[in-house]
């Protein structure tokens, strides 16, 4: 099965293979960086479960968790 | 000539304070037409004839949001004589994805590379030579929050007029020869300083960059993207974007020396652990919103507001009356001027206290980087009302006014989040309702404090419900944006800028309110002091009481029909909402324990509630429909936000009374029918997933 940012805990990192999806999102998930071979961490997740704090390229971002399916990591 | 200059950036970059540095107090804002987004310009600082236009604060040239559209279309068509573009060293991979793809614009460029302070406390250096030299253009350091490097700045970007950066930038060689197979095909068709920007956008298949090319070149461009991607077994846009990166990566590699800063945690990120950790985020939140509620709409604000309120009413609109009088002005001048303009004026201007405290906090929320952890704390249960976790600012400003409440809007990303929270935030009481829940909570329910709790409660249940019914009408509708925001450092704001931005929004608030309502005021005090022969007359037999008289039988199903004053003190009440309980003191002649015993003596408490609820949910005043209209952009689109919002109220406050009037022992009335009809179809609205459906299958079959 294919792992994706959305299955991974707390400061766990993990390495972008693919973004799936189109349009407007997955084109803004590439213009913040979230490009192949990028490492990410999930910092944390937010009080009420949803969404999740990354960090990635030095700066912290928050996705949902339903759009944080999209990116494929490894 | 004028010499324009822009300036771009990523948000929170530091792009407003180096505007306001750059240009000192000459600031001039408005909007970029045709969207609500807003435009600031101003003279640049020791400068002649030099203009700078602030763009707003993007990640990409991308065309999807009216910020990017609008920064996109200026950078290209109007073609500035220079850019500015601030980068946050702090975050320089990120800010330079925008970099690139201004440099390949091809208009003389300086980069402003801003925030060095912070960079240079975490141990970080960076050679700004070799930056400058890998990127083809001037490199300065600034530090915008102290002042530092704004006049190098200036200097520098005075010095590239006339001489376009250098195209330098060389991404993979694969990926050069498609650029350079694009550049052929569109050679000529478009201006050439430009011409890399649009290749890589085409190779991108970017949706605006081709909107002027002829159909066969896009063919040709199409099969020049299919074989890139065959050629580099990807797809197109992530082509690019790892392309950027990767330069972006190695030229940061090159000139960046990271010291030992991988492993140390920051001071913001020791913060952001406590301020949104898993069990402390939501009491901490709590906290903060109970504070701003307290300090604004509890105490130190209120305490300004009735201050000027009082002054106004009681000093400066008898000592103008007096002195109109002594001038021998004549009567209904006199009246018109201060009953009518400086009461209605001055009702709005009174919350103006209030008002500063409320943006005071807000701004330094804003500015320490709070503001993104609110949306990031509350995003879960406002998407799931088809709203944003931005949208909970604009409702919690909403508790003082719905005037900056609709305002604060703005913020929201999303185009139909932003429109729906627009149309709705003037749901929640204002302060200007609380008199009006007052009045009915005394006349009628024995002050009881639940009036009000209740009344909240319905405000927000009305803002979560619409989030749900308006999204489905199709021009709200939309691609849901996505949610992916930055969540930037924790920082000590500037008491310079955190006093300016709160000034600044005052004024917007003054003006906003000011001006609109001029007109609503001189119109409704004129009907209520004139009757039909142009006399001048009690209110009781202006022209707003037979008006009254003559719609009232609109609100007999909502159990407050038959008598003319309660629908005459909803009309007033769209000058400012306290105005329902100043009508009914002249209506009835009498201070506050009169008109309780007279409203007790005319309706039920379940018509009374009934007038409350359609009272605080039907149109705002006309303040806040004018900045409705400002963040719609058209008073076509105003008047549907206003009728739904009618609609709505009186959907509700009907089927309150008509069920509470069985529920009471009254009986049953016939308008039952009408309200289990209106709650079906309330119903059917939140439920049904495409409730205009059987509309178009009528329209169809006809």
């Amino acid at each position: 099965m294919m792992r994706t940012l959305k299955d991974l805990k707390p400061s766990e990192t993990c390495k972008v293979v693919k973004i799936h999806g189109e349009g407007r999102l997955r084109r803004r998930i590439l213009e913040m960086g979230i490009t192949k071979g990028c490492e990410i961490e999930v910092v944390k997740v937010a009080p009420l479960g949803d969404p999740i704090e990354l960090t990635l390229r030095g700066y912290d971002l928050t996705i949902r968790k339903a759009d944080a399916e999209y990116i494929e990591v490894e | 000539m004028v010499t324009r200059i822009a300036l771009a950036g990523n948000p929170n970059s530091g792009k407003t304070t180096m505007f306001n540095k750059l240009t000192g107090s000459s600031q001039r804002v408005g909007n970029w037409p045709g969207v609500t987004v807003e435009r600031k310009e101003g003279k640049l600082k020791g400068e002649a004839d030099t203009k700078i236009v602030d763009l707003p604060g993007i990640y990409s040239l991308s065309p999807y949001s009216p910020e990017e559209i609008v920064s996109r279309d200026f950078l290209l068509n109007s073609r500035p004589d220079a850019v500015i573009n601030i980068v946050d060293a702090a975050n320089l991979e990120r800010n330079l994805y925008l970099t690139t793809q201004i440099l390949e614009i091809g208009i003389p460029t300086v980069i402003a590379l801003n925030m060095m302070d912070v960079v240079r406390k975490e141990g970080v250096e960076i050679d700004v030579d070799k930056l400058s030299k890998a990127l083809g253009c001037k490199v300065v350091v600034t530090t915008a929050i102290k002042g530092e490097g704004v006049s190098e700045l200036t200097e520098a970007v005075m010095s590239v007029i006339g001489t376009p950066a250098e195209d330098r930038l060389r991404y993979s060689s694969d990926l050069e020869k498609y650029i350079s197979e694009m550049r052929e095909a569109i050679h000529g068709k478009i201006p050439a300083e430009a011409e890399r920007w649009y290749a890589l956008k085409l190779l991108e298949r970017d949706e605006g960059a081709g909107k002027d090319l002829d159909t066969d070149l896009m063919a040709k461009a199409e099969s020049i993207v299919v074989s890139m991607e065959e050629g580099m077994d990807n797809d197109a846009d992530s082509i690019i974007a790892e392309e950027r990166y990767a330069l972006i990566g190695k030229i940061v590699d090159d000139s960046v020396d990271k010291g030992d800063r991988k492993k140390k945690e920051t001071t913001s990120d020791r913060i952001d652990r406590i301020v949104t950790d898993r069990w402390l985020g939501l009491p901490i939140f709590a906290v903060i919103m109970f504070g701003i509620y307290f300090i604004a709409i509890e105490t130190i604000g209120s305490w300004g507001t009735d201050w000027l309120n009082d002054y106004i009413g009681e000093t400066v609109m008898p000592a103008t009356a007096d002195w109109l009088g002594n001038i021998g002005v004549s009567d209904w001048l006199s009246g018109l001027i201060v009953d009518g303009i400086i009461g209605g004026v001055g009702a709005v201007i009174g919350f103006l206290p209030q008002m500063l405290v409320l943006f005071l906090l807000l701004v330094l929320l804003e500015e320490c980087g709070y503001m993104a952890r609110v949306a990031f704390v509350m995003d879960r249960v406002f998407r799931r009302f088809g709203l944003s976790g931005k949208s909970f600012i604009p409702v919690l400003v909403g508790m003082g006014c719905g005037v900056p409440g609709v305002m604060a809007s703005r913020s929201i990303e999303g185009e139909s989040e932003r429109r729906i929270t627009a149309m709705t935030v003037t749901f929640i009481p204002c302060s200007a309702k609380l008199p009006v829940i007052a009045l009915i909570a005394g006349a009628l329910f024995g002050q009881s404090a639940l009036v009000a709790v209740s009344i909240y409660f319905l405000g927000i249940v009305c803002v979560l419900m619409s989030g749900i019914i308006l999204k489905k009408w199709r021009s709200l509708s939309g691609t849901p944006s996505p949610f992916i925001m930055e969540l930037p450092s924790y920082h000590m704001p500037s008491a310079v800028s955190v006093i300016k931005s709160t000034l600044d929004r005052g004024w917007a608030f003054v003006k906003k309110a000011g001006t609109f309502i001029l007109l609503a005021c001189a119109l409704v005090w004129f009907l209520s002091t004139f009757d039909w022969g142009m006399n001048m007359v009690d209110a009781g037999e202006s022209m707003l009481a037979d008006i009254g008289r003559a719609i009232k039988w609109i609100f007999v199903p909502l159990g407050f029909g038959d008598d003319w004053e309660f629908t005459v003190a909803t009309i007033t009440g769209l000058l400012a909402k306290e105005n329902v309980v100043g009508t009914f003191g002249v209506l009835f002649g009498a201070e506050e324990e009169g008109i309780w015993a007279a409203i007790g003596t005319m309706i039920t408490p379940i018509a009374g509630y009934a007038f409350l609820m359609f009272n605080m949910i039907c149109a705002p005043c006309f303040a806040a429909i004018g900045a409705i209209r400002r963040e719609l952009g058209t008073w076509k689109d105003t008047g549907k936000a206003v009728l739904y919002q009618c609609t709505l109220a009186y959907v509700l406050a009907l089927i309150f009374y008509q069920f509470a009037y069985v529920i009471a022992g009254y009986g049953v009335e016939p308008w039952i029918v009408l309200a289990v009809a209106a709650g079906a179809a309330l119903i059917y609205m939140l439920a049904s997933k495409d409730p205009f459906k059987i509309f178009r299958r009528i329209g169809s079959d006809a």
